[in-house]
């Protein structure tokens, strides 16, 4: 199969919450295309409707009007398409991470890099080496069998990353993933993404209200009230 | 790596102290099975012991245990000669409550004819009774050693030998002695109450003038002829010669019109159906409200542990864990918790069955029918939790 020549293709999405006089329109006729290993910015304020697309090109927020294509594949054309089984698409195709950090606390830093790859049948013990491989690059390596409520937050949050890469998905989709770091943390972490988009050709979308945490990226949309305003 | 587990680790200090609470709680419900099955076996244990075919017993009673039942010793003679009948032999029973080191003691005191059957089932220490007075064998489980002296109303008796787990269908352990010491006890257990119960009826009779002094004196002699009867049995057992007919016995028996003949397996019926059917019920209805107690609380558990989780689930379904890892992250649990708690009641009462008043009879027919049910509870119950978790959207996760 020919590799899909954007990772995420998304044509006048619109969200409106709610119904009659209490809607809320969240975002309205958003299109964009984001091409693999491309880093791409969501700038905006708070409310103007960033999680909400987000959301909804992650599969997680069904889209009112408009069509969303991950890695060629239509996943909504006014709603979801029927018969799709969305958690496998989540799970093969996408990778989130969240202000925060959203780890299982039951589990070391290990076992959540490594749940997310048993989901996608791998052995334990593959998935083990991969996950402790994943972390040790992410200097990690002395983290491993700690629980999150033991990791600092710039910690946790590379956790994330590394869980969101770890089954090299297309598309890696992040909500202000610096929001609860410091700015130096917050630098480290949005770099470590760069270089990751780059080495496994990933799309990144990263959404974000701190224009400071976006130098470098290959593209920034403004959002304001839910329109794409650049 | 399997999440029910590691999350178990993570909270295990809850865990346990759960699973001992569950545990306690089937624990009472193992005992309360093994108290009914106890109940059975203490109920049945003297008519086992005797090892008689037929209970010959007052008529219209259902002696001698449900009911009480008087019938002359010498009927035995009579009884033994009926075709069929091998052996037969009185025994008499009566509860006895005495003093013994300032607490009240009970047991069952047994009257056989040393030569008879019905005497004890086994000697653990020390011999049989020899003599044909003041000699005593005791249960083990009165805790009395031999060669002890224990007073009877007028006399003292020697316990000579133990025997086993024999005890009457209200649970007293039992104790034998001669026929003979037996009604002694029963009869002449106040010598002064006698004589002065003799001596009211002769000055009652003194009162009727119409009697001649040798009418009078008739009377008399067999006024003290009541009074001292003292050859009363409860029942007399008997042995059928091996192809004899039970009923062609049982009729023959019947026809003299004042005894009762009962099988073994009406007095079985009797003892079983009538005595202890309350009991069985009563306990009974506790163990199924102990059950329902179980499974609303596992149902609870189960329910506030999934509440609890609802953003783990969220993140987990985010990352597109399949709904089979959530089910099974929640019903192995349940399961888990429900299998552990089973071992911790079982182990309990393993140990301290023995230290129950009552016999307490585990049954392996019940163990497995009960874990049978605490894993039903615990698949339902986790139904509960199952529902809500499959709620449960993904966008949960993203609220801090
Ligand atoms: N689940 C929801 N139900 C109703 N309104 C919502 C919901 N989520 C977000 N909104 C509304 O949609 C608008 C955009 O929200 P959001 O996408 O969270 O913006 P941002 O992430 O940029 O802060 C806001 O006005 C918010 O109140
Ligand atoms: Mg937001």
């Amino acid at each position: 199969m020919d590799k899909a020549m954007y990772a995420i293709e998304v044509e006048n999405l619109t969200k409106i919450y709610g119904k009659g006089e209490t809607a809320v329109t969240a975002i309205a006729d958003a299109t964009l295309q984001v091409k693999p290993g491309e880093l791409v910015a969501i700038l905006g304020p708070s409310g103007s409707g960033k999680t909400t697309l987000l959301t909804s090109i992650g599969l997680i927020n069904e889209p009112t009007h408009g069509k969303v294509v991950i890695d060629g594949i239509t996943v909504a054309d006014q709603g979801w398409l029927p018969g799709l089984d969305l958690k496998r698409m989540r799970r093969e195709k996408l990778g989130f991470i969240f202000q925060h950090h959203n780890l299982i606390s039951f589990l070391t830093a290990l076992e959540n890099v490594m749940i997310a790859l048993e989901i996608n049948d791998l052995s334990p013990s593959e998935a083990r080496s991969r996950a402790a491989e994943l972390l040790t690059s992410l200097n990690l390596g002395h983290r491993l069998s700690s629980y999150p409520q033991a990791l600092s937050g710039g910690e946790a949050q590379r956790v994330a990353i590394a869980r969101a890469l770890a089954n090299k998905p297309r598309v890696i989709l992040a909500d202000e993933p610096t929001a609860a770091l410091d700015t130096e943390n917050g630098k480290n972490v949005m770099t470590l993404m760069k270089s990751l988009a780059v080495e496994n050709q990933s799309a990144v979308l990263v959404v974000t209200h701190d224009h400071r945490m976006v130098e470098g990226f290959d593209r920034i949309f403004h959002v304001r009230d839910g329109l794409i305003v650049s | 790596m399997n999440l029910a587990i590691r999350d178990i680790q993570f909270h295990r200090g809850r865990f346990i102290l759960t699973s001992i609470g569950l545990g306690l709680l089937i624990g009472v419900v193992i005992s309360m099975g093994g108290i009914y099955r106890g109940l059975s076996a203490d109920a049945l244990s003297i008519l086992e012991s005797v090892k008689a075919d037929i209970w010959v017993v007052q008529q219209d009673t259902n002696g001698p245990f449900a009911e009480s039942s008087r019938i002359p010793e010498d009927i035995k003679y009579r009884i033994k000669a009926v075709p069929g009948v091998a052996d037969a032999s009185p025994i008499s029973f009566q509860t006895i409550q005495v003093e013994r080191q300032g607490k009240p003691f009970r047991f069952f005191l047994i009257g056989y004819e040393l030569n008879g059957f019905g005497g004890p089932p086994e000697i653990l220490a020390g011999r049989n009774i020899r003599q044909k007075h003041y000699e005593m064998v005791v249960a083990k489980a009165m805790k009395i050693e031999i060669g002890e002296k224990i007073n009877l109303g007028i006399h003292d008796y020697t316990v000579v030998g133990i025997t086993g787990k024999v005890v009457s269908s209200g649970g007293d352990p039992a104790a034998y002695v001669s026929l003979a010491d037996a009604q002694d006890i029963q009869f002449k257990k106040d010598n002064d109450a006698i004589r002065n119960d003799r001596a009211r009826i002769n000055s009652n009779l003194a009162g009727i003038r119409s009697l001649s002094p040798v009418q009078a004196k008739y009377v008399n002699q067999n006024i003290a002829g009541i009074t001292e009867s003292t050859h009363t049995v409860n029942t007399v057992v008997a042995k059928l010669t091996p192809g004899a007919n039970l009923h062609q016995v049982q009729e023959q028996i019947r026809r003299w019109n004042h005894f009762r003949p009962i099988s073994v397996e009406e007095q079985t019926k009797i003892l079983t159906k009538g005595m202890i059917e309350k009991s069985r019920m009563q306990i009974g209805l506790f163990r199924v409200i102990l059950l329902v107690i179980s499974a609303v609380i596992i149902s609870l558990i189960i329910y506030t542990s999934t509440i609890d989780k609802i953003k783990v689930i969220a993140t987990l379904k985010l990352i597109g864990a399949q709904n089979r890892v959530i089910i099974g992250m929640i019903l192995q649990q349940s399961l888990l918790m429900g299998v552990i708690a089973y071992a911790i009641g079982y182990g309990l009462i393993l140990l301290t069955y023995k230290r129950f008043p009552r016999r307490i009879v585990l049954e392996a027919f019940d163990l497995q029918v009960l874990f049978i049910i605490v894993i039903v509870i615990c698949t339902l119950s986790s139904f509960v939790g199952i529902r809500k978790a499959l709620k449960v959207e993904p966008a949960e996760a993203l609220g801090g």
